[in-house]
Protein backbone atom coordinates (compact mmCIF):
# COMPACT_ATOMS: atom_id res chain seq x y z
CA UNK A 1 0.00 0.00 0.00
CA UNK A 2 1.58 3.01 -1.54
CA UNK A 3 1.34 6.62 0.72
CA UNK A 4 -0.38 8.25 -1.59
CA UNK A 5 -3.31 6.13 -1.77
CA UNK A 6 -5.42 7.47 1.13
CA UNK A 7 -8.99 6.51 1.92
CA UNK A 8 -10.77 8.55 3.95
CA UNK A 9 -11.17 5.75 6.75
CA UNK A 10 -9.12 6.53 9.61
CA UNK A 11 -8.20 3.20 10.41
CA UNK A 12 -5.79 1.99 7.76
CA UNK A 13 -3.84 4.81 8.83
CA UNK A 14 -3.91 3.61 12.89
CA UNK A 15 -2.66 0.64 11.64
CA UNK A 16 0.07 1.92 9.93
CA UNK A 17 1.09 3.75 13.54
CA UNK A 18 1.80 0.81 15.07
CA UNK A 19 4.63 -1.68 15.57
CA UNK A 20 4.30 -4.80 13.09
CA UNK A 21 2.29 -7.53 14.01
CA UNK A 22 5.68 -9.81 14.93
CA UNK A 23 7.25 -7.25 16.91
CA UNK A 24 3.77 -6.38 18.92
CA UNK A 25 3.50 -10.00 19.75
CA UNK A 26 7.10 -10.19 21.01
CA UNK A 27 6.22 -7.46 22.77
CA UNK A 28 3.40 -8.55 24.38
CA UNK A 29 5.07 -11.70 25.88
CA UNK A 30 7.61 -10.47 27.03
CA UNK A 31 6.12 -7.87 28.93
CA UNK A 32 3.41 -10.27 30.02
CA UNK A 33 5.94 -12.89 31.18
CA UNK A 34 8.12 -10.02 32.75
CA UNK A 35 4.98 -9.09 35.12
CA UNK A 36 4.08 -12.75 35.57
CA UNK A 37 7.50 -13.46 36.93
CA UNK A 38 7.69 -10.36 39.25
CA UNK A 39 3.86 -9.74 40.02
CA UNK A 40 1.94 -12.76 40.04
CA UNK A 41 4.32 -15.70 40.96
CA UNK A 42 4.93 -13.91 44.00
CA UNK A 43 1.16 -13.87 44.83
CA UNK A 44 0.95 -17.24 43.98
CA UNK A 45 4.14 -17.98 46.00
CA UNK A 46 2.11 -16.23 49.34
CA UNK A 47 -0.67 -18.79 49.36
CA UNK A 48 1.34 -21.72 48.20
CA UNK A 49 3.23 -21.28 51.15
CA UNK A 50 0.68 -20.41 53.30
CA UNK A 51 -1.56 -23.78 52.78
CA UNK A 52 2.16 -25.57 52.06
CA UNK A 53 1.18 -27.79 55.82
CA UNK A 54 -2.32 -28.19 54.96
CA UNK A 55 -5.72 -25.88 55.50
CA UNK A 56 -5.85 -26.97 59.45
CA UNK A 57 -1.94 -25.40 60.17
CA UNK A 58 -3.93 -22.28 58.06
CA UNK A 59 -5.97 -22.08 60.39
CA UNK A 60 -3.98 -22.84 63.49
CA UNK A 61 -1.59 -19.81 62.60
CA UNK A 62 -4.41 -17.49 61.96
CA UNK A 63 -6.08 -17.72 65.09
CA UNK A 64 -3.21 -17.77 67.58
CA UNK A 65 -3.41 -15.29 70.01
CA UNK A 66 -0.60 -13.57 68.97
CA UNK A 67 -1.89 -13.45 65.34
CA UNK A 68 -5.33 -12.21 66.66
CA UNK A 69 -3.74 -9.32 68.93
CA UNK A 70 -1.53 -8.27 65.97
CA UNK A 71 -4.95 -8.06 63.63
CA UNK A 72 -6.71 -6.36 66.44
CA UNK A 73 -3.96 -3.55 66.98
CA UNK A 74 -3.70 -3.40 63.43
CA UNK A 75 -7.26 -2.93 63.20
CA UNK A 76 -6.82 0.21 65.99
CA UNK A 77 -4.56 1.67 64.27
CA UNK A 78 -6.02 2.08 60.81
CA UNK A 79 -9.24 2.99 62.87
CA UNK A 80 -6.96 6.03 64.09
CA UNK A 81 -4.77 7.07 61.38
CA UNK A 82 -7.12 6.66 58.24
CA UNK A 83 -9.74 9.32 59.69
CA UNK A 84 -7.00 11.48 60.77
CA UNK A 85 -5.29 11.33 57.52
CA UNK A 86 -8.78 11.96 55.39
CA UNK A 87 -9.34 14.70 57.65
CA UNK A 88 -6.29 16.55 56.78
CA UNK A 89 -6.30 15.38 53.26
CA UNK A 90 -9.33 16.91 52.86
CA UNK A 91 -8.31 20.38 54.37
CA UNK A 92 -5.25 20.57 52.69
CA UNK A 93 -7.26 19.85 49.06
CA UNK A 94 -9.62 22.13 50.34
CA UNK A 95 -7.08 24.98 50.91
CA UNK A 96 -4.73 24.16 48.10
CA UNK A 97 -7.30 23.40 45.01
CA UNK A 98 -9.71 26.36 45.94
CA UNK A 99 -7.28 29.35 47.04
CA UNK A 100 -3.92 31.09 45.38
CA UNK A 101 -1.42 32.09 48.43
CA UNK A 102 2.22 32.44 48.67
CA UNK A 103 4.13 29.33 49.99
CA UNK A 104 1.80 26.85 47.73
CA UNK A 105 4.13 25.08 45.72
CA UNK A 106 6.08 25.13 49.76
CA UNK A 107 3.23 23.45 50.84
CA UNK A 108 2.62 21.13 48.29
CA UNK A 109 6.60 19.69 48.42
CA UNK A 110 6.30 19.53 52.29
CA UNK A 111 3.14 17.03 51.77
CA UNK A 112 5.00 14.94 49.99
CA UNK A 113 7.88 15.00 52.39
CA UNK A 114 6.88 11.41 53.41
CA UNK A 115 7.13 9.70 50.42
CA UNK A 116 10.57 10.77 50.18
CA UNK A 117 11.75 9.41 53.98
CA UNK A 118 13.31 6.50 54.47
CA UNK A 119 10.60 4.58 56.50
CA UNK A 120 13.20 3.84 59.09
CA UNK A 121 14.07 7.47 59.07
CA UNK A 122 11.10 8.30 60.26
CA UNK A 123 10.25 5.65 62.76
CA UNK A 124 14.14 7.03 63.97
CA UNK A 125 12.41 10.74 63.97
CA UNK A 126 9.47 9.69 66.46
CA UNK A 127 12.14 7.91 68.64
CA UNK A 128 14.39 10.42 69.00
CA UNK A 129 11.33 12.88 70.27
CA UNK A 130 9.43 10.52 72.20
CA UNK A 131 11.78 7.95 73.59
CA UNK A 132 13.60 7.74 77.02
CA UNK A 133 16.17 10.21 75.53
CA UNK A 134 14.29 12.33 73.75
CA UNK A 135 13.54 15.66 73.65
CA UNK A 136 9.49 15.43 75.33
CA UNK A 137 9.54 11.53 75.64
CA UNK A 138 10.99 11.58 79.26
CA UNK A 139 7.44 14.06 80.26
CA UNK A 140 5.45 11.72 78.61
CA UNK A 141 6.38 8.68 80.45
CA UNK A 142 6.42 10.81 83.77
CA UNK A 143 2.47 11.12 83.41
CA UNK A 144 2.30 7.40 82.51
CA UNK A 145 1.55 7.65 78.86
CA UNK A 146 4.61 5.46 76.90
CA UNK A 147 4.94 6.86 73.41
CA UNK A 148 7.80 5.13 71.91
CA UNK A 149 7.61 0.70 72.29
CA UNK A 150 3.95 1.33 73.12
CA UNK A 151 0.36 2.15 70.55
CA UNK A 152 1.01 5.56 70.49
CA UNK A 153 4.28 6.13 68.64
CA UNK A 154 3.04 3.36 66.50
CA UNK A 155 -0.22 5.04 65.27
CA UNK A 156 2.03 8.47 64.85
CA UNK A 157 4.84 6.74 62.62
CA UNK A 158 1.63 5.34 60.43
CA UNK A 159 0.27 8.41 59.92
CA UNK A 160 3.34 9.81 59.20
CA UNK A 161 4.31 7.37 56.32
CA UNK A 162 0.59 7.29 54.95
CA UNK A 163 -0.01 11.70 55.70
CA UNK A 164 0.27 12.61 51.57
CA UNK A 165 -1.98 9.89 50.72
CA UNK A 166 -5.10 11.01 50.80
CA UNK A 167 -4.44 14.92 50.05
CA UNK A 168 -2.72 14.28 46.47
CA UNK A 169 -5.62 12.20 45.74
CA UNK A 170 -7.88 14.54 45.92
CA UNK A 171 -6.15 17.70 45.12
CA UNK A 172 -6.25 17.30 41.71
CA UNK A 173 -9.67 15.54 41.27
CA UNK A 174 -10.88 19.10 42.96
CA UNK A 175 -8.88 21.29 40.68
CA UNK A 176 -10.16 19.23 37.64
CA UNK A 177 -13.97 19.21 38.86
CA UNK A 178 -13.38 23.82 39.21
CA UNK A 179 -14.75 26.19 42.18
CA UNK A 180 -18.13 27.02 39.59
CA UNK A 181 -20.32 25.32 41.19
CA UNK A 182 -19.28 26.17 44.44
CA UNK A 183 -19.16 29.27 43.82
CA UNK A 184 -22.49 29.51 42.66
CA UNK A 185 -24.01 27.55 46.01
CA UNK A 186 -22.10 30.02 47.43
CA UNK A 187 -23.72 32.64 45.89
CA UNK A 188 -27.41 31.28 46.36
CA UNK A 189 -26.73 31.27 50.41
CA UNK A 190 -25.03 28.32 50.78
CA UNK A 191 -22.95 27.74 53.96
CA UNK A 192 -19.72 26.05 54.33
CA UNK A 193 -20.52 22.28 55.21
CA UNK A 194 -23.64 22.75 53.18
CA UNK A 195 -21.70 23.65 50.17
CA UNK A 196 -19.05 20.71 51.35
CA UNK A 197 -21.19 18.34 51.51
CA UNK A 198 -23.58 18.80 48.78
CA UNK A 199 -21.66 20.37 45.80
CA UNK A 200 -17.95 19.21 47.13
CA UNK A 201 -18.42 15.83 48.11
CA UNK A 202 -20.33 14.42 45.15
CA UNK A 203 -17.21 15.34 42.76
CA UNK A 204 -14.52 14.44 44.56
CA UNK A 205 -16.28 11.56 46.18
CA UNK A 206 -14.29 8.85 44.07
CA UNK A 207 -10.93 10.07 44.37
CA UNK A 208 -11.82 10.34 47.97
CA UNK A 209 -12.71 6.41 48.20
CA UNK A 210 -9.67 5.89 45.92
CA UNK A 211 -7.11 8.20 48.08
CA UNK A 212 -8.93 6.22 51.69
CA UNK A 213 -8.05 2.85 50.18
CA UNK A 214 -4.44 3.49 49.39
CA UNK A 215 -3.62 5.52 52.57
CA UNK A 216 -5.65 2.04 54.26
CA UNK A 217 -3.39 0.04 52.56
CA UNK A 218 -0.36 1.53 53.43
CA UNK A 219 -1.44 2.21 57.11
CA UNK A 220 -2.10 -1.84 57.21
CA UNK A 221 0.81 -2.64 55.19
CA UNK A 222 3.60 -0.45 57.26
CA UNK A 223 6.87 -2.37 58.34
CA UNK A 224 10.20 0.01 58.51
CA UNK A 225 8.88 3.10 60.44
CA UNK A 226 6.32 0.78 62.93
CA UNK A 227 8.95 -1.60 63.32
CA UNK A 228 11.60 1.23 64.71
CA UNK A 229 9.63 2.69 66.87
CA UNK A 230 7.30 -0.67 68.13
CA UNK A 231 10.31 -2.52 70.35
CA UNK A 232 8.73 -5.60 69.66
CA UNK A 233 6.29 -7.04 72.34
CA UNK A 234 4.56 -9.59 71.41
CA UNK A 235 1.29 -9.35 72.11
CA UNK A 236 1.42 -5.93 72.75
CA UNK A 237 2.88 -3.80 70.04
CA UNK A 238 2.75 -5.97 67.22
CA UNK A 239 1.41 -5.05 64.02
CA UNK A 240 0.47 -8.08 61.58
CA UNK A 241 3.85 -6.75 59.32
CA UNK A 242 5.30 -7.11 62.69
CA UNK A 243 3.91 -10.47 63.41
CA UNK A 244 4.87 -12.06 60.23
CA UNK A 245 8.77 -10.74 60.80
CA UNK A 246 8.76 -12.57 64.08
CA UNK A 247 7.06 -15.75 62.50
CA UNK A 248 9.78 -15.80 60.11
CA UNK A 249 12.68 -15.59 61.86
CA UNK A 250 11.28 -17.86 64.12
CA UNK A 251 11.76 -20.55 61.23
CA UNK A 252 7.47 -20.83 61.88
CA UNK A 253 7.85 -19.90 57.55
CA UNK A 254 4.11 -21.70 57.57
CA UNK A 255 2.68 -19.73 60.11
CA UNK A 256 4.59 -16.34 58.69
CA UNK A 257 2.99 -16.86 55.50
CA UNK A 258 -0.30 -17.43 56.66
CA UNK A 259 -0.93 -14.00 58.23
CA UNK A 260 0.93 -12.44 55.36
CA UNK A 261 -1.98 -13.96 53.41
CA UNK A 262 -4.23 -12.14 54.90
CA UNK A 263 -2.14 -9.00 54.07
CA UNK A 264 -1.58 -10.35 50.17
CA UNK A 265 -5.40 -10.60 50.50
CA UNK A 266 -5.93 -7.05 51.75
CA UNK A 267 -3.50 -5.78 48.76
CA UNK A 268 -5.54 -7.69 46.40
CA UNK A 269 -8.95 -6.46 47.76
CA UNK A 270 -7.39 -3.10 47.48
CA UNK A 271 -6.50 -3.77 44.07
CA UNK A 272 -9.89 -4.71 43.17
CA UNK A 273 -11.54 -1.79 44.25
CA UNK A 274 -9.07 0.52 42.66
CA UNK A 275 -10.14 -0.99 39.08
CA UNK A 276 -13.84 -0.91 40.15
CA UNK A 277 -13.34 3.17 41.12
CA UNK A 278 -11.52 3.24 37.59
CA UNK A 279 -14.23 2.43 35.76
CA UNK A 280 -16.75 4.95 37.89
CA UNK A 281 -14.58 7.00 36.94
CA UNK A 282 -14.59 6.14 33.19
CA UNK A 283 -18.27 5.70 32.80
CA UNK A 284 -18.67 9.27 34.28
CA UNK A 285 -16.39 10.76 32.11
CA UNK A 286 -18.05 9.31 29.01
CA UNK B 1 -9.11 29.85 36.38
CA UNK B 2 -6.37 30.69 38.69
CA UNK B 3 -6.61 34.07 37.40
CA UNK B 4 -9.38 35.33 39.24
CA UNK B 5 -7.82 33.80 42.72
CA UNK B 6 -8.45 36.85 44.64
CA UNK B 7 -12.12 37.38 44.11
CA UNK B 8 -12.22 33.34 44.87
CA UNK B 9 -10.55 34.32 47.93
CA UNK B 10 -13.91 36.38 49.13
CA UNK B 11 -16.20 34.15 47.69
CA UNK B 12 -15.85 30.88 49.09
CA UNK B 13 -15.36 30.18 52.99
CA UNK B 14 -12.70 28.32 54.50
CA UNK B 15 -9.41 29.51 53.28
CA UNK B 16 -8.02 30.41 57.17
CA UNK B 17 -9.19 27.44 58.52
CA UNK B 18 -8.28 25.24 55.96
CA UNK B 19 -4.83 26.49 56.02
CA UNK B 20 -4.48 26.74 59.41
CA UNK B 21 -5.40 23.20 60.05
CA UNK B 22 -2.93 21.81 56.68
CA UNK B 23 -0.12 23.44 58.32
CA UNK B 24 -0.37 22.99 61.66
CA UNK B 25 -0.65 19.32 61.01
CA UNK B 26 2.27 19.26 58.57
CA UNK B 27 4.56 20.49 61.24
CA UNK B 28 3.23 18.49 64.23
CA UNK B 29 3.56 15.22 62.08
CA UNK B 30 5.73 15.97 59.30
CA UNK B 31 7.88 18.83 59.56
CA UNK B 32 9.31 18.75 63.68
CA UNK B 33 10.05 14.79 63.47
CA UNK B 34 12.36 15.38 60.31
CA UNK B 35 13.94 18.33 61.87
CA UNK B 36 14.98 16.43 64.84
CA UNK B 37 17.09 14.26 62.29
CA UNK B 38 19.88 16.91 61.63
CA UNK B 39 19.33 19.01 65.01
CA UNK B 40 20.12 15.92 66.60
CA UNK B 41 23.00 14.70 64.07
CA UNK B 42 24.52 18.53 64.09
CA UNK B 43 24.23 18.71 68.41
CA UNK B 44 26.21 15.40 67.80
CA UNK B 45 29.12 17.28 67.21
CA UNK B 46 31.75 16.95 64.19
CA UNK B 47 33.66 14.34 65.68
CA UNK B 48 30.70 12.17 66.28
CA UNK B 49 29.79 12.98 62.33
CA UNK B 50 33.38 12.37 61.31
CA UNK B 51 33.17 9.05 63.58
CA UNK B 52 30.18 7.51 61.75
CA UNK B 53 30.69 8.33 58.55
CA UNK B 54 34.09 7.36 58.67
CA UNK B 55 33.17 3.80 60.07
CA UNK B 56 33.92 1.21 57.18
CA UNK B 57 30.49 -0.79 57.99
CA UNK B 58 28.82 2.43 57.33
CA UNK B 59 30.00 3.44 54.45
CA UNK B 60 29.83 0.12 52.75
CA UNK B 61 26.40 0.24 53.25
CA UNK B 62 25.61 3.08 51.49
CA UNK B 63 27.98 1.62 48.84
CA UNK B 64 25.44 -1.08 49.10
CA UNK B 65 22.63 0.73 49.21
CA UNK B 66 23.31 3.17 46.32
CA UNK B 67 24.45 0.86 43.85
CA UNK B 68 21.59 -1.68 44.23
CA UNK B 69 19.53 1.19 44.11
CA UNK B 70 20.71 2.63 41.15
CA UNK B 71 20.91 -1.29 39.22
CA UNK B 72 17.23 -1.92 40.05
CA UNK B 73 16.07 1.67 38.47
CA UNK B 74 18.24 1.14 35.30
CA UNK B 75 16.11 -2.22 35.22
CA UNK B 76 13.20 -0.39 35.43
CA UNK B 77 14.27 2.50 32.94
CA UNK B 78 14.10 -0.42 30.52
CA UNK B 79 11.73 -2.37 31.63
CA UNK B 80 8.66 0.39 32.43
CA UNK B 81 8.57 2.19 29.07
CA UNK B 82 8.16 -1.51 27.47
CA UNK B 83 5.40 -2.55 30.03
CA UNK B 84 3.57 1.23 29.93
CA UNK B 85 3.86 1.19 25.88
CA UNK B 86 2.38 -2.45 25.78
CA UNK B 87 -0.75 -1.45 28.56
CA UNK B 88 -1.31 1.57 26.64
CA UNK B 89 -1.07 1.22 23.11
CA UNK B 90 -1.69 -2.84 22.69
CA UNK B 91 -4.82 -4.68 23.03
CA UNK B 92 -4.95 -8.19 24.41
CA UNK B 93 -6.37 -10.27 26.72
CA UNK B 94 -6.47 -9.58 30.66
CA UNK B 95 -4.72 -6.01 29.67
CA UNK B 96 -6.76 -4.53 32.51
CA UNK B 97 -6.09 -7.16 35.17
CA UNK B 98 -2.31 -6.54 33.98
CA UNK B 99 -2.92 -3.05 34.29
CA UNK B 100 -4.20 -3.41 37.94
CA UNK B 101 -1.34 -5.80 39.10
CA UNK B 102 0.91 -3.05 38.22
CA UNK B 103 0.05 -1.64 41.80
CA UNK B 104 0.54 -4.88 43.19
CA UNK B 105 3.90 -3.34 45.01
CA UNK B 106 2.28 -0.04 46.48
CA UNK B 107 -0.38 -2.29 47.62
CA UNK B 108 1.39 -5.58 49.32
CA UNK B 109 2.68 -4.74 52.44
CA UNK B 110 6.91 -4.54 52.38
CA UNK B 111 7.56 -7.85 55.01
CA UNK B 112 5.12 -9.98 52.85
CA UNK B 113 6.63 -9.04 49.50
CA UNK B 114 10.22 -9.44 51.51
CA UNK B 115 9.56 -12.77 52.57
CA UNK B 116 7.85 -13.97 49.33
CA UNK B 117 11.20 -12.99 47.28
CA UNK B 118 13.26 -14.18 49.72
CA UNK B 119 11.20 -17.70 49.69
CA UNK B 120 10.90 -16.81 45.67
CA UNK B 121 14.80 -16.58 45.17
CA UNK B 122 16.01 -18.88 48.07
CA UNK B 123 18.10 -22.14 47.53
CA UNK B 124 14.52 -24.22 47.22
CA UNK B 125 12.55 -21.16 46.06
CA UNK B 126 10.76 -22.04 42.16
CA UNK B 127 13.12 -19.48 41.11
CA UNK B 128 15.88 -20.26 43.31
CA UNK B 129 16.64 -23.52 42.52
CA UNK B 130 16.89 -23.04 38.63
CA UNK B 131 18.54 -20.14 38.77
CA UNK B 132 21.06 -22.28 41.53
CA UNK B 133 21.30 -24.55 38.71
CA UNK B 134 22.88 -21.84 36.33
CA UNK B 135 25.02 -20.75 38.75
CA UNK B 136 23.19 -17.64 39.80
CA UNK B 137 22.84 -16.99 43.36
CA UNK B 138 20.10 -14.55 43.93
CA UNK B 139 18.89 -14.72 47.85
CA UNK B 140 21.22 -12.95 50.59
CA UNK B 141 23.53 -11.70 47.83
CA UNK B 142 23.08 -7.86 46.79
CA UNK B 143 21.55 -9.35 43.45
CA UNK B 144 18.91 -10.51 45.79
CA UNK B 145 18.55 -6.87 46.94
CA UNK B 146 18.58 -5.41 43.42
CA UNK B 147 15.50 -8.28 42.34
CA UNK B 148 13.68 -6.42 45.50
CA UNK B 149 14.43 -3.24 44.38
CA UNK B 150 13.37 -3.90 40.99
CA UNK B 151 10.18 -4.77 42.36
CA UNK B 152 8.78 -1.92 44.46
CA UNK B 153 10.21 0.44 41.60
CA UNK B 154 8.64 -1.05 38.65
CA UNK B 155 5.15 0.64 39.10
CA UNK B 156 6.28 3.92 39.94
CA UNK B 157 8.33 4.39 36.30
CA UNK B 158 5.02 2.84 34.55
CA UNK B 159 2.58 4.72 36.41
CA UNK B 160 4.58 7.96 35.37
CA UNK B 161 5.41 6.79 31.59
CA UNK B 162 1.79 5.64 31.55
CA UNK B 163 -0.38 9.19 31.11
CA UNK B 164 2.19 10.40 28.77
CA UNK B 165 2.13 7.90 26.26
CA UNK B 166 -2.11 8.07 26.18
CA UNK B 167 -1.52 11.70 25.59
CA UNK B 168 0.75 11.71 22.72
CA UNK B 169 0.23 13.53 20.17
CA UNK B 170 -1.57 10.92 17.28
CA UNK B 171 -1.26 13.35 14.77
CA UNK B 172 2.71 13.71 15.16
CA UNK B 173 3.20 10.71 14.43
CA UNK B 174 1.07 10.26 11.94
CA UNK B 175 2.91 12.94 9.93
CA UNK B 176 6.14 11.65 10.73
CA UNK B 177 4.61 8.27 9.25
CA UNK B 178 3.31 9.66 6.13
CA UNK B 179 6.24 11.90 4.92
CA UNK B 180 8.01 8.33 5.29
CA UNK B 181 9.32 7.60 8.26
CA UNK B 182 9.70 3.86 8.84
CA UNK B 183 8.51 3.33 12.31
CA UNK B 184 12.02 2.13 14.21
CA UNK B 185 12.74 6.40 13.45
CA UNK B 186 9.22 7.44 14.31
CA UNK B 187 9.70 5.36 17.76
CA UNK B 188 12.82 6.95 18.15
CA UNK B 189 12.95 10.17 16.53
CA UNK B 190 9.41 11.38 17.72
CA UNK B 191 8.11 8.97 20.74
CA UNK B 192 10.96 8.38 22.93
CA UNK B 193 11.98 12.59 23.05
CA UNK B 194 8.47 13.03 24.15
CA UNK B 195 8.77 10.42 27.14
CA UNK B 196 12.32 11.67 28.28
CA UNK B 197 11.33 14.20 31.32
CA UNK B 198 8.63 11.47 32.42
CA UNK B 199 11.04 8.95 31.66
CA UNK B 200 13.89 10.70 33.83
CA UNK B 201 11.07 11.22 36.56
CA UNK B 202 10.44 7.65 36.71
CA UNK B 203 14.14 6.69 36.90
CA UNK B 204 14.13 9.03 39.78
CA UNK B 205 11.41 7.90 41.71
CA UNK B 206 12.20 4.64 41.33
CA UNK B 207 15.65 5.29 42.65
CA UNK B 208 14.66 7.58 45.35
CA UNK B 209 12.59 5.09 46.70
CA UNK B 210 14.90 1.93 46.41
CA UNK B 211 17.12 4.00 48.43
CA UNK B 212 15.17 3.99 51.85
CA UNK B 213 13.29 0.93 51.23
CA UNK B 214 13.78 -1.32 54.38
CA UNK B 215 10.61 -4.00 54.70
CA UNK B 216 11.14 -5.77 51.31
CA UNK B 217 14.85 -5.76 51.15
CA UNK B 218 15.60 -7.26 54.82
CA UNK B 219 14.51 -10.74 54.34
CA UNK B 220 16.33 -11.53 51.29
CA UNK B 221 19.58 -9.50 51.16
CA UNK B 222 21.58 -11.82 53.99
CA UNK B 223 22.51 -8.97 55.60
CA UNK B 224 25.92 -10.11 55.47
CA UNK B 225 28.31 -6.60 57.11
CA UNK B 226 30.04 -5.27 53.69
CA UNK B 227 28.48 -7.20 51.63
CA UNK B 228 24.38 -6.99 51.49
CA UNK B 229 23.93 -4.63 54.52
CA UNK B 230 22.17 -1.63 53.08
CA UNK B 231 21.93 1.94 54.70
CA UNK B 232 18.22 1.82 56.31
CA UNK B 233 19.06 -1.62 58.06
CA UNK B 234 22.38 0.24 59.44
CA UNK B 235 19.88 2.39 61.42
CA UNK B 236 18.30 -0.31 62.72
CA UNK B 237 21.35 -2.01 63.61
CA UNK B 238 22.70 0.81 65.30
CA UNK B 239 19.59 1.51 67.31
CA UNK B 240 19.40 -2.39 68.78
CA UNK B 241 22.90 -1.25 70.22
CA UNK B 242 21.36 2.17 71.52
CA UNK B 243 24.03 4.10 69.82
CA UNK B 244 21.20 6.90 69.26
CA UNK B 245 23.90 9.30 67.61
CA UNK B 246 25.28 6.95 65.19
CA UNK B 247 21.77 6.02 64.12
CA UNK B 248 20.94 9.50 63.60
CA UNK B 249 23.86 10.87 61.41
CA UNK B 250 23.14 7.58 58.91
CA UNK B 251 19.29 8.85 58.83
CA UNK B 252 20.70 12.35 58.30
CA UNK B 253 23.27 11.36 55.43
CA UNK B 254 19.78 9.18 53.71
CA UNK B 255 17.41 11.89 54.30
CA UNK B 256 19.64 14.95 52.37
CA UNK B 257 20.27 12.00 49.79
CA UNK B 258 16.49 11.70 49.29
CA UNK B 259 15.61 15.37 49.50
CA UNK B 260 18.48 16.02 46.90
CA UNK B 261 16.11 13.56 44.57
CA UNK B 262 13.16 14.87 45.44
CA UNK B 263 14.22 18.01 44.31
CA UNK B 264 15.73 16.55 41.37
CA UNK B 265 12.31 15.44 40.92
CA UNK B 266 10.08 18.39 41.14
CA UNK B 267 12.38 20.19 38.90
CA UNK B 268 12.10 17.40 36.07
CA UNK B 269 8.50 17.55 36.67
CA UNK B 270 8.42 21.09 36.27
CA UNK B 271 10.43 20.41 32.75
CA UNK B 272 8.13 18.19 31.73
CA UNK B 273 5.03 20.28 32.23
CA UNK B 274 6.33 22.89 30.38
CA UNK B 275 7.38 20.31 27.47
CA UNK B 276 3.95 19.13 27.41
CA UNK B 277 2.79 22.88 27.91
CA UNK B 278 5.27 23.54 24.82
Amino acid sequence: MSRLTRTPSVAPEIRRLTEPRPVRVALVGVVLLFLSAFLILPLVAVVASALSLGLKSYWTAIREPGAAAALRLTLLTAAIAVPANLVFGVCAAWALARFQFPGKGLITTCIDLPFATSPVVAGLAFVLIFGRNGLIGPWFLDHGVPVVFAVPGIVLATIFVSFPFVAREIAPVMEAAGAEEEEAACVLGARGWQIFFRVTLPNIKWGLIYGVILCNARVMGEFGAVSVVSGHIRGLTNTLPLHVEILYNDYRVQAAFAVASLLAALALVTLVLKMLVERRERQRAA
Amino acid sequence: MTRHSSNRRRVLPGFKVTLTFTIAGLVLVVLVPLATIPARAISAGPHALLLAMTDSRVISSFRVTLTTAFAAACVNAVAGPLVAWVLVRYRFPGRRVFDALIDLPFALPTAVAGITLAGLYGPNGWLGRPLAALGITVAFTPLGIVVALIFIGLPLVVRTLQPVIEDLDVEIEEAATSLGAPRTAVVRRVILPCLYPAWLTGFSLAFARAIGEYGSVVFIAGNIPMVSEIAPLMIVTKLQQYDYAGATVVAFVLMAMSFVLLLTINALQGWSARRLAG
